[in-house]
């Protein structure tokens, strides 16, 4: 049966290709903001494109915050892409006329790529971290990713009985090493864009969905 | 660990057709820009653009629905240009699905549309293009001197190009999309030396654009500091496939996808 998918949109740039390329892996998407829909489906799929702050003010004033600490608390799958994914982080020193905090699901800030040429707009590898269900058959292929901000470090190390349940933590680097993808239980997150990676892209999709 | 450096179709559009000439001028058709666009996409092309060269405005809807199926045919980046003025314009262009929007002209006449558009949307939607001429001394002999231009290359604007590449950086241009009026269409390969000029003012991805005529013209233009090269008619036309110029810049030692 195929797997029920929820495009959160929450104003967000083009979304239109995040449906698409979900629809092309055999999901049955929905592109809507309803709360009702967006906490019952069995994926839920986070886009975020531009301004940090921007972002999260959109993201909140549609309850997006809460949807997504429901779905996490019932151990329901979600995946944040681009500033989707960095929404997840404590905050970004992206500049703004307000402060506007993350949703905190892990710890640390977003930060500028310290690289000679930012925004780092192409084609990168990534590092897979061990024990990726996401990143299984496309390990070695290039995705795509455009981006000025990015985390720039890796703090949540669990310790005694939680490291058998640590995240698995996917590199690549533009200028240094920063964190293209974080996979932690239902908590799914990647820097590029999965529906704007082609073939590789669309892999990486089926695998997300398939795992719902 | 690198990004690769991007091969980039363009196609130009007017009222659903894609159409390219030399120098602008004398258009010719060709072909379906949504099956174009399938089949560089099967090439291994990196990102398409698209050029909308369409004169009249009643036929604009035409571009969004080349746009909005295009993108859900095809899998990779896609920037929309031309006829951009204003921010509503954008808007409904990524709401096409378009992920990037070229800036031109508008820009010139009220550069603020390029902080108005940044703002919104964020720098990364935002690509600058600039069509850029070189100056004629007196005896009419190209000098190192860049200037803007305006209608496909045919009008000065008494402006330089470095600077006005700077300054859109400075607005919050996300991307330069740097076309040599002087190279575009001659086949004789890419103006380096406007390419180094912008590359050594910018710290934002240039893609390079104009001149393309064989595989061996695209690694120098990436040495002179281009993070993307952009090519039309050798693409359209069959003269070069996308696989045989990442070949050759592969050959150079250019980290290509």
């Amino acid at each position: 049966m195929s797997r029920r998918v929820v495009v959160f949109d929450y104003g967000s740039g083009n979304v239109r290709s995040a449906v698409r390329a979900l629809e092309r892996v055999g999901a049955q998407v929905t592109l809507t903001a309803d709360a009702h829909l967006a906490l019952g489906a069995d994926g839920l799929f986070v886009p975020g494109v531009g301004n940090f702050h921007a972002c999260l003010a959109g993201l909140r004033s549609a309850d997006g915050t809460r949807i997504i600490e429901v779905r996490l608390a019932g151990g329901r799958p979600v995946l944040g892409v681009c500033v989707g994914m960095q929404a997840l982080f404590e905050g970004s020193t992206e500049p703004s006329g307000h402060l506007e905090p993350g949703l905190g699901q892990w710890p640390g800030m977003i930060e500028r790529l310290r690289a000679p040429v930012v925004p780092h707009m192409g084609w990168s590898p990534v590092r897979v971290g061990q024990g990726t269900r996401l990143f299984v058959g496309v390990e070695h292929e290039r995705f795509y990713f455009v981006h000025s901000y990015a985390a720039r470090t890796w703090t949540l190390k669990p310790h005694g009985p939680f490291t058998r349940v640590a995240p698995v933590v996917t590199w690549s680097e533009h200028g240094e090493p920063f964190v293209a993808a974080v996979e932690n239980g239902p908590l799914c997150a990647t820097q590029f864009h999965p529906e704007k990676s082609g073939d590789a892209g669309a892999h990486l999709l089926e695998n997300w969905v398939s795992s719902l | 660990m690198n990004v690769a450096i991007r091969v980039i179709a363009c196609l130009d559009v007017d009222a659903g057709r894609v159409v390219k000439g030399v120098n602008f001028e004398n258009l010719r058709d060709a072909g379906d820009p949504v099956e174009l666009a399938t089949a560089y996409d099967a090439q291994g092309v990196d990102e398409l653009t698209f050029l909308d060269v369409t004169a009249s405005s009643g036929d604009r809807e035409t571009t969004y629905d080349v746009v909005r199926r295009t993108a859900e045919q095809v899998f990779i980046p896609l920037t929309v240009g031309g006829g951009v003025r204003a921010v509503d314009d954008v808007d409904r262009l990524l709401r096409a699905g378009a992920d990037k929007v070229g800036v031109n002209t508008a820009a010139l006449a009220r550069p603020e549309l390029i902080s108005d558009i940044a703002d919104r949307f964020g720098a990364q939607v935002l690509v600058l293009s600039a069509d850029v001429r070189r100056r004629r001394d007196e005896h009419g002999r190209a000098t190192s001197d860049f200037v803007m231009t305006t209608h496909g290359g045919r009008v000065a604007v008494d402006l330089d190009a470095i600077d006005w590449c700077a300054r859109a950086q400075a607005l919050g241009a996300g991307e330069i999309l740097l076309n040599s009026m002087d190279a575009d269409g001659t086949k004789d390969g890419f103006d380096l030396e406007l390419i180094a000029a912008v590359r050594a003012a910018v710290s934002i991805p240039v893609i390079a654009s104009g001149g393309a005529g064989r595989v061996e013209h695209f690694a120098p233009a990436v040495r002179a500091g281009a993070d993307a090269v952009l090519a039309a008619s050798v693409f359209h036309f069959g003269d070069l496939t996308v696989a045989q110029v990442k070949a050759a810049m592969r050959a150079e030692g250019i980290e290509v996808r």
